[in-house]
């Protein structure tokens, strides 16, 4: 910890106000998600506690039947529009941390194996990221999504949703972790710590998992906090489709879907919120990644 | 040239085979045509029929290939949803979303270039340094909130323009067109703009980029120093070698478009393919799914391709570069 | 008796940088006669570049001329060179592999450069472009080659037709030759003296080769640090140099005759002062073997028209 608060690293981020408030940020919204449950006024996915009687109302304004008020307003179900956007920003951080650890961990190991061992091994995986590179990823991630769906049983589709929208995104993102770590592995390879490891008799995967995989982390934390924000808005985007998270476990982007269809009858608040929430989510992700990647790694730009 | 030309089309040829194959995956294996064609409490011996006749009986590389042939005669099988076929279905939403394609290409590629232009030649400007900083945050908007934020403010609050579909499309027979009736061209703004909004920025800064490059070069201050005005050493010299990089980009981002018109489709309700595709998925239609993929798979190799050949055409170096390796 | 046809007076160019401002070209006054070649030597850096993007007004911010006055055929021209540029002067420059825009064929830029300033139709202006080319020595049907299929003597050749391709008075040769094979740099500079002599164009030659410029001007002129360090005809400079830095870089140019061989080359002790770090007095004054009290303290002026150094005024 001493160290930590010694290095380069600390003291660039002390001197970068936007670091430091876009990491503020990014905190707070993942505290108010873990603890959704405590701060949240009401639990909005219990039914018992909706009154459809305090449906639409305006933030900060009092209910004209029930006389409540709300800080955000309600939505068409009367439920409390602050609470659905904590539990909403819960989803959202859950599937977008859960996807790109996926696709970091998928594509670490494809990288390494392409990497440490080459041959057509590395020829296949690196044929297929190129591949799929020419594909924007949101394209990929709906068609995994899609499949997905079918292969599942009709009854499954709804309560699975969570787990197959990680399963698209992450399996649409893991390419630029495998082509960074490919690249850093084999330069790591031919360092002679590698062929000291090699010749005191340690098999493969030892060498790749203890030995290069820490040497090559650096860029691949960079490349999973960019990640992140592309995640967070791939499964914003997709749930807004009508595609991703269900109307049971909304996430930011089913909570805009929603709020879309109250715009021409005047109730903005529905749709305002969850897009302000979104976009602070995803806009400091992105700031931080951006100064993380300037920071530790210049050359990835 | 040729064998260069040959050998990046064999590559094209490849991938397309491997695209066809994943659709044919989709198509074969996910989902049942069977229970699909006849529901779960047919008999085993109308099962059995369907089975042979639709020939799933055959060895895997037979299916394969029957597939790939009814492909290339733009048979893609029937619709689980609607059961017409796939292929019709096609056809009937391809128009809109090529208009669509279209208008939002031509709005990101002129006005992507002429405000990198304008923002690498007036580089200290006051107007296009506010050009650059509002293109960093337009770009970290995720698209469909801008689709949203559109209607809001010209839609809902202005209600100049309407908030879905393609108003009055004009039926040629072979196409139906937006282009020819006002509330169509007016339908088409909204769509268009955010459809082509994130690659008109991307060509911007592209670009600019570019153009800064090659305004430092030395070819740029001889053609000063030769006394040729502002006007020619801009356009004649410095936008002919900044637009090689910047119609591939480009080029590969038309690909782009087609894949993200099924965000804007959606938040447009627009009739197109894309809608078709996001409806495809939310309904597990497998068959509109592969035939989808096939399509866009299609798209993308060849606008890949096209961009390597025109990239070949442009800049004479790499053409005869290009010929003496071909050549030894 | 010659007559004049550009003159500086006094000229300054200067550069805003973090550390304060520096003075690329200090206080340079010299004169080119019609039909005379001036070469400039000195180090990179000595201000030679500068003082011919001065010239052509085509210093990249945030350079500017800060001070003095260019006067050409009796005519201020500074205030705006933009009207001269490309007719009445124009430019060479070191690498003729990145001068000439490789997306366009040679003949293009030829034409365009000619209707630019020239009232001729674009069949005269192409005509004209295939009478350059063949001036050079390169064969005009390859008019419509681009760039890249020339070696980098020919490119040079393009480039000289294209400078002389308007009928200039003046052109500014900015180490023409530098980026050149040696086999091909005499023949290069052989063609420009010779084009420009049969035409009366003046030259203004930029190098820091002594050889060259002992070939080919007429005058020299030696810059150091910003500072015009002596001026004379060729000959006179040469073979009498009156500033120690001439002197110096005189027996550091290695000469090829019997006596010389195997001889160890003279080298000027350190090396020319940053520009943001100049000494006071003259700027040659730690590296000058006779440098006194004086030269340390206060800038010698020029002497009798001829150098900058303290040393000739206590001669005379």
């Amino acid at each position: 910890m001493q160290r930590f608060l010694q290095s380069d690293f600390f003291y660039a981020f002390t001197r970068s106000p936007l670091a430091m408030v876009s990491l503020l940020v990014v905190v707070l919204m993942v505290l108010s998600a873990v603890f959704a449950n405590f701060i949240a006024p009401t639990n909005p996915f219990d039914p018992a506690s909706l009154n459809l009687m305090n449906g639409f109302t305006p933030p900060m304004e009092a209910n004209m039947f029930t006389g409540e008020s709300f800080l955000l307003g309600t939505d068409d179900q009367g439920r409390d529009l602050f609470s659905a956007i904590l539990f909403g920003l819960r989803v959202s951080l859950f599937v977008g941390i859960m996807a790109v650890g996926l696709a970091m961990v998928l594509g670490v190991l494809l990288g390494l194996i392409a990497g440490y061992v080459g041959g057509w091994l590395d020829t296949l995986i690196m044929r297929l990221a190129d591949i799929q590179m020419t594909f924007p990823s949101i394209l990929i991630a709906m068609l995994i999504f899609g499949v997905a769906r079918g292969l599942l049983p009709p009854e499954l589709r709804e309560e699975m949703a969570i787990t197959v929208l990680i399963l698209s995104i992450g399996l649409s993102e893991w390419v630029n972790f495998a082509r960074t770590v490919r690249g850093s592995t084999m330069v790591e390879k031919e360092k002679e710590y590698v062929a000291a490891a090699r010749l005191i008799g340690l098999n493969r995967w030892q060498i790749m998992l203890r030995h290069i995989l820490p040497n090559v982390l650096g860029p691949v934390l960079v490349i999973a906090t960019i990640t992140l924000a592309l995640a967070i808005i791939a499964e914003a985007t997709l749930s807004f489709l009508g595609v991703g998270a269900p109307r049971t476990e909304p996430s930011l982007g089913t909570l805009i879907r929603i709020g879309q269809d109250f715009l021409f009858s005047g109730e903005w608040w529905i749709l305002l919120f969850p897009a302000l929430t979104l976009l602070a989510l995803a806009l400091s992700v992105n700031l931080f990644g951006d100064w993380l990647r300037d920071t530790l790694n210049p050359r990835l730009r | 040239m040729l064998l260069i030309i040959l050998r990046r089309l064999g590559q094209s040829i490849f991938v397309l085979f491997l695209v066809a194959f994943i659709s044919f995956m989709i198509f074969r294996y996910v989902g049942n045509p069977v229970d699909n064609l006849l529901g779960q409490e047919a008999t085993t011996e109308r099962r059995e029929a369907l089975i042979e006749s639709l020939g799933l009986n055959d060895p895997l590389h037979v299916q394969y290939f029957d597939f790939v042939v009814r492909a290339l005669q733009f048979d893609f099988g029937v619709s689980y949803r609607t059961g017409m076929p796939v292929a019709e279905m096609i056809v009937q939403r391809l128009p809109a979303t090529i208009e669509l394609a279209l208008v939002s290409a031509v709005f990101a590629i002129l006005l992507g270039v002429v405000a990198g232009v304008y923002t690498a030649i007036n580089r200290r400007g006051f107007i296009a340094n506010a050009i650059l900083s509002s293109s960093l945050i337009g770009v970290s908007l995720p698209t469909f909130l801008i689709g949203v934020l559109l209607i809001w403010i010209f839609a809902v609050e202005l209600k100049w323009l309407p908030s879905f579909g393609r108003g009055t499309a004009v039926d040629l027979g072979f196409w139906s067109t937006g282009f020819l009736t006002i509330s169509g061209l007016k339908s088409l703004i909204l769509p268009g703009i955010m459809l082509g909004l994130y690659q008109m920025t991307l060509i911007m800064r592209l670009t600019r980029a570019e153009m800064l490059e090659v305004l430092r070069q030395d070819y740029i201050k001889f053609a000063k120093a030769r006394g040729l005005p502002d006007r020619t050493v801009y356009f004649g010299h410095a936008l002919k070698n900044t637009l090689v990089p910047v119609i591939t980009i480009a080029g590969l981002q038309l690909g782009s478009i087609v894949a993200f018109a099924i965000i804007t489709e959606t938040v447009f309700q627009w009739p197109g393919v894309g809608l078709m595709f996001i409806n495809a998925v939310y309904f597990v239609d497998i068959p509109v799914m592969s035939a989808y993929l096939l399509l866009v798979g299609t798209l993308f190799v060849l606008i890949n391709l096209i961009v390597d050949l025109l990239y070949l055409l442009i800049d004479p170096r790499l053409r005869d570069g290009q010929l003496r390796r071909a050549g030894s | 008796m010659t007559e004049t046809l550009l003159e500086l007076k006094g000229l300054e160019v200067t550069f805003k940088t973090r550390r304060g401002v520096l003075k690329a070209v200090d206080d340079l006054s010299l004169t080119v006669n019609k039909g005379e070649i001036l070469g400039i030597v000195g180090e990179s850096g000595a201000g030679k570049s500068m003082t011919g993007a001065a010239i052509i007004g085509l210093i990249d911010p945030p350079g500017r001329v800060s001070k003095g006055e260019i006067w050409f055929e009796q005519e201020r021209m500074d205030e705006h060179p933009q009207q001269l540029r490309g007719k009445q002067i124009s430019m060479v420059f070191q690498d003729p592999l990145t001068s000439l825009n490789p997306l366009r064929t040679v003949g293009d830029q030829l034409v365009e450069t000619i209707l630019a300033h020239m009232y001729v139709t674009k069949a005269q202006a192409r005509q004209r472009a295939q009478d350059g080319l063949a001036e050079v020595g390169i064969d005009p049907d390859r008019i419509n080659a681009y760039p890249h299929a020339f070696s980098g003597g020919m490119r040079q050749r393009v480039v000289i037709a294209l400078a002389l391709a308007t009928e200039p008075k003046l052109v500014i040769a900015d180490e023409p030759t530098t980026a050149l094979d040696v086999s091909v740099q005499a023949q290069v500079l052989d063609l420009l003296k010779k084009l420009c002599r049969e035409r009366g164009t003046s030259v203004i030659l930029i190098t820091h080769d002594m050889g060259v410029m002992a070939q080919t001007s007429d005058r020299i002129a030696v810059m150091y640090a910003g500072r015009l360090a002596e001026i004379g005809d060729t000959r006179e400079v040469l073979s009498n140099p009156q500033h120690p830095y001439t002197q110096g870089l005189m027996a550091s140019t290695p000469s090829v005759d019997a006596k010389s061989f195997g001889s160890e080359l003279f080298q000027i002790p350190g090396a020319m002062p940053k520009l943001d770090a100049l000494p006071p007095g003259c700027a040659f004054n730690p590296r000058c073997s006779q440098a006194h009290e004086r030269c340390r303290t206060s800038r010698p002026p020029m002497v009798s028209g001829r150098a900058a150094c303290w040393l000739m005024e206590d001669a005379s």
